[in-house]
């Protein structure tokens, strides 16, 4: 193997380099329109009117578009919603009306001249009060803001809870993370004059969008044909089927002109599908020596106004309750609910942040209820190579403890000094997380609880930072995840006549290097340099089948699919040789070419279909859901400022189980861009909402992370093997968010003592924390300067 | 309408538009040049940054009238042919591009820094590069990449 493990630039980097890319904005096409859309500035409300006649008239407007003018067609998965909305409008931001119209300032005008009136009817924002006796309904027909409930159990949870030596119990709040794509959304829809539309859309579902699309705008899925351009993020934002990308289309088909819509980051961020608000109740019960006995939660998940896929985050929550850690008694349900606020949608991890953090956060809490080092802790309960878990979930490969390891070896064992830092408990001999709280859930009386930061027989610290360290693992399918009937992905190799290869697959690259990954594997198999090998244009009118980029299962499947095609066209490339008689080293140029001009010759096109040997759950929520599994443990090194609240954080040491590294180097972009996103999760991210509308739509007020926010961030690749991978590899997409942000709590809760169980962790809700717990536990203590 | 002259990429042009129109929209939409990127159009997100006789500019905050009769550098003129700039080799080595649509405004950026250095100072990258915005990377490979020049 020469290819397989390189670090390899990624074949479109000098492309990024020089602006040579084309995004969704860069395109530019003869006649081009601009939209604009018009959207309800009141949470709920019935519309009254809708008059666009003024606007039509306006100067360079080709069309304009409001609810009775399109095809009344309810699409999303709940078929909740049409794409201009006809009677009511349920949250800020749902599209009224649109416009076309030579250039963007034209649009804006005579989106100016549409008058419109809506009758304000009573809204609800909160997850927690929305499924209240006389809630105002989301969706009055439905009778109820419940979406549906997702229940899962293995083994009697109240038996594992009475046998319990320790119990920790409590509440947790996660924010809505927004995905910000630096590149703002839009697609740009063209018609050809037999009915035939173009879509030119940065989405990760192009075969999806083809069916879904297809069907709201009444045409056959084989008319609609999708050109990816350059993705400018992507994260789970373009997962799903959305308003501008169905009304770019009816815009376009209405003028007789191709139309972009393209949104500007204010009204990205408004319309973006955020990770759900999400609320935990969670309690877990271990034994006297740290065995995990039951877990339970109760999950209530926010939809906002219409259903995608931050509905269905519960799913992949449930495999997490059900599968991290050995725990012989779990139940867990959870209540997805409608709320007058932007619809939800997938982010990087899927759930699987949001029910990790109180996961994790209780295996600390635990550990230090116990008195044994949190990485003991995890490591006594860690998954193992071939288990088979309650729910069903069968562990192929599992590099856990191998990356609990490896975080332990690199971060200051227990009750050692951080460089620069003061020793991190108060007592030698005392455990890494030394756990305090302000709930009451756990008891005050507690020996495991002291403030670390306070060292026993010495003055009280003069200065308000404190260090701490904090751990948290990861589980996370790795290997596809079936929640579509399909979970598949095709591919051909074609050896042209001139001995180089093109690989045609249906996987979308969205950044993270799918197609130079795909490249490396095809030359691998084929034994040829890779420059001998190219990417096909991603244009569904060219590439098969495949389900999309989500589930960090890319370099999986698609992976498996490029292998096996490659080695379809190797076989038929030997078969030729054989035939013709040529010497074995002919080389492919002269094999093909021969082959095809002799007569009755053919052509040598390598093709392969893999989907996964996984299942869908069953109607106990049961099932193999990933041909793989995939593990990772983090630590993370912060400092507290008692004084302020602020964290920071110093450190990371991530360490991944990817099965094997096939291009090492865009490995750790996953992993530190993971981190990164994580960080912001913890400490930095949240949509604010004012009357269900997000009131700090730029990035000024959303702070993501920037350098100066960044630790160093130390990656460690754990190879494993899996044996269904393609070379052994597994996937890593999502895997490095999940646990930063509970690993950054800990680490809060090792330096000064308190347990956040709210994101993200600002400096004000840090203070108020350490104010809290100040007050009760130690007067004067932590915050005594006032 | 106003006449402005600008040299970009030491090509000269002439344009007429209207005094207050952008210079990120004078040079995607009147010179063809798409490689600035915009990714906030507030000045707070760094994906339209160019060099404006020199210095980084972000180019949605810059009228048109401000640049006439300037120099500006954007990410299309700072390799020589196919010979890539140093920083943009490094770049591409460090593996420091993700989905790239911050890349023309980073490496503009760094370039700025890494001219502006003066002497043996070392350059403090982290918060040079403080004003744009990545959503992939996590910046280890971005910082990885400058400090390589």
């Amino acid at each position: 193997m020469t290819l397989i493990g390189q670090r390899i630039p990624k074949l479109d980097a000098a492309d990024k380099a020089t602006g040579r890319s084309r995004y969704i904005q860069d395109l530019r096409l003869p006649g081009l329109l601009e939209a604009r859309v018009l959207r309800s500035t009141v949470p709920h409300g019935r519309i009254v009117s809708v008059d666009v006649s003024r606007a039509r008239e306006a100067p360079g407007v080709f069309a304009v578009l409001a609810s009775q003018d399109i095809p009344p067609k309810r699409y999303g998965y709940a078929k909740d919603t049409t794409a201009l909305k006809g009677d009511r409008v349920r949250r800020i931001g749902d599209e009224i009306a649109a416009v076309a119209a030579v250039d963007a300032d034209a649009a804006a005008e005579a989106l100016d001249l549409i008058r419109f009136e809506i009758e304000p009817l009573p809204a609800v924002f909160d997850p927690e009060r929305t499924l209240d006796p006389g809630a105002p309904l989301v969706h009055e027909d439905r009778g109820s803001n419940l979406v549906r409930t997702h229940d899962y159990a293995h083994g009697r949870v109240e038996e594992g809870f009475a046998r319990a030596a320790h119990v920790v119990e409590g509440t947790f709040r996660l924010p809505a993370q927004a995905h910000g794509c630096l590149g703002p959304a839009g697609a740009v829809a063209e018609w050809d004059a037999r009915g035939r539309l173009t879509l030119h859309d940065p989405t990760q579902i192009p075969f999806l969008i083809q069916r879904d699309l297809a069907d709201t705008l009444g045409i056959p899925p084989s008319d609609l044909r999708i050109i990816q351009p350059t993705i400018a993020g992507g994260f789970g934002a373009r997962l799903d089927l959305y308003p501008h990308e169905i009304i770019s289309a009816l815009l376009a088909r209405a003028a007789g002109r191709p139309v972009r819509l393209a949104m500007d980051r204010e009204e990205d961020f408004a319309t973006d599908p955020v990770r759900p608000r999400t609320v935990v109740r969670m309690r877990t019960a271990a034994a006297a020596d740290g065995a995990l006995l039951a877990r339970e939660a109760d999950v209530i998940v926010d939809c906002g106004a219409y259903v995608s896929w931050g509905a269905v985050t519960p799913i992949v929550m449930m495999h997490t309750m059900g599968s991290f850690y050995r725990v012989p008694h779990v139940k867990y349900r959870a209540r997805t609910v409608y709320t007058n606020t932007a619809p939800t949608g997938a982010f990087r991890g899927f759930g699987n942040p949001e029910i990790t953090f109180a996961i994790e956060s209780q295996m600390d809490e635990l550990a230090a209820r116990i008195g044994i080092d949190p990485v003991e802790m995890r490591l006594r309960n860690a998954n193992q190579p071939g288990e088979v878990t309650p729910q069903g979930s069968r562990i192929t490969s599992c590099g856990m403890k191998e990356c609990l390891e490896a975080v332990r070896e690199r971060m200051p064992p227990p009750g050692t000094r951080p460089p620069g830092g003061r020793p991190l408990l108060r007592a030698a001999g005392e455990n890494l997380v030394a756990s305090a709280t302000q709930t009451e859930t756990e008891s005050p009386s507690s020996p495991a609880i002291c403030p670390a930061g306070r060292i026993e027989g010495t003055e009280p610290a003069r200065s308000p930072l404190r260090r701490g360290i904090g751990v948290a693992a990861v589980f996370h399918v790795g290997g596809g995840a079936r929640i579509y009937r399909s979970d598949g992905c095709g591919a051909m190799v074609k050896i042209d006549d001139f001995g180089k290869a093109t690989v045609v697959v249906g996987a979308t690259d969205i950044g993270q290097g799918m197609e130079t990954v795909a490249a490396q594997m095809a030359a691998e198999e084929l034994g040829v340099p890779l420059e001998a090998v190219r990417i096909a244009p991603a244009d569904t009118d060219v590439r098969p089948w495949d389900v999309g980029v989500h589930a960090s299962r890319t370099t999986f499947i698609a992976g498996n699919a490029v292998r096996a095609a490659a080695k379809d066209a190797k076989r038929q490339i030997e078969a030729a040789r054989t035939a013709l008689g040529l010497p074995p080293d002919t080389p492919y140029d002269k094999v093909v070419r021969s082959e095809h001009f002799r007569d009755q010759g053919s052509l040598v096109i390598g093709r392969a279909y893999f989907d996964p040997p996984n299942a869908m759950v069953d109607a106990e929520n049961k099932g193999n859901v990933s041909a793989a599994y995939v593990f990772g443990a983090h630590a993370a090194e912060v400092e507290v400022d008692v004084e302020t609240g602020q964290v920071r954080v110093l450190r990371v040491v991530a360490a991944h189980d990817v099965g094997r590294a096939i291009n090492p180097m865009y490995v750790e972009g996953q992993i530190e861009g993971g981190v990164m996103q994580g960080i912001g999760y913890a400490l930095l991210e949240e949509v604010i909402l004012r009357e269900g509308g997000m009131s700090n739509p730029n990035f000024l007020d959303y702070r993501m992370p920037g350098p100066q926010d960044m630790p160093s961030i130390e990656t460690v690749i754990v190879e494993t093997n899996d044996p269904s991978g393609p070379f052994g590899a597994k996937g890593i997409g999502e895997p490095p968010l999940v646990p930063v942000a509970a690993a950054i709590a800990n680490a809060v809760a090792n330096a000064t003592g308190v347990r956040l169980r709210e994101l993200p962790m600002t400096p004000e809700r840090v203070w108020r924390a350490l104010r809290a717990w100040a007050d009760v536990e130690a007067p004067g203590e932590i915050c005594g300067k006032e | 309408m106003s006449e402005i002259r600008i040299t970009v990429n030491g090509r000269r042009f002439r344009v007429r538009v209207p005094p207050m129109k952008r210079l990120l929209d004078v040079l995607r939409e009147d010179c063809g040049l798409t490689g600035a990127k915009e990714g906030c159009g507030e000045g707070e997100c760094g994906a339209c940054t160019v060099l404006l006789d020199g210095e980084a500019v972000n180019s949605c905050l810059v009228p048109a009238l401000q640049a006439n009769g300037r120099k500006i550098t954007t990410i299309e003129g700072l390799a020589r042919g196919k010979r890539l700039s140093r920083l943009q080799a490094a770049f591409l080595s460090a593996g420091a591009t993700q989905c790239g649509i911050c890349t023309p405004g980073m490496l503009l950026m760094a370039e700025a820094l890494a001219r502006g250095r003066t002497g043996g100072r070392a350059i403090d990258w982290r918060e040079g590069l403080a004003g744009n915005l990545c959503r992939c990377t996590g910046y280890t490979k971005i910082l990885e990449a400058v400090k390589e020049v």
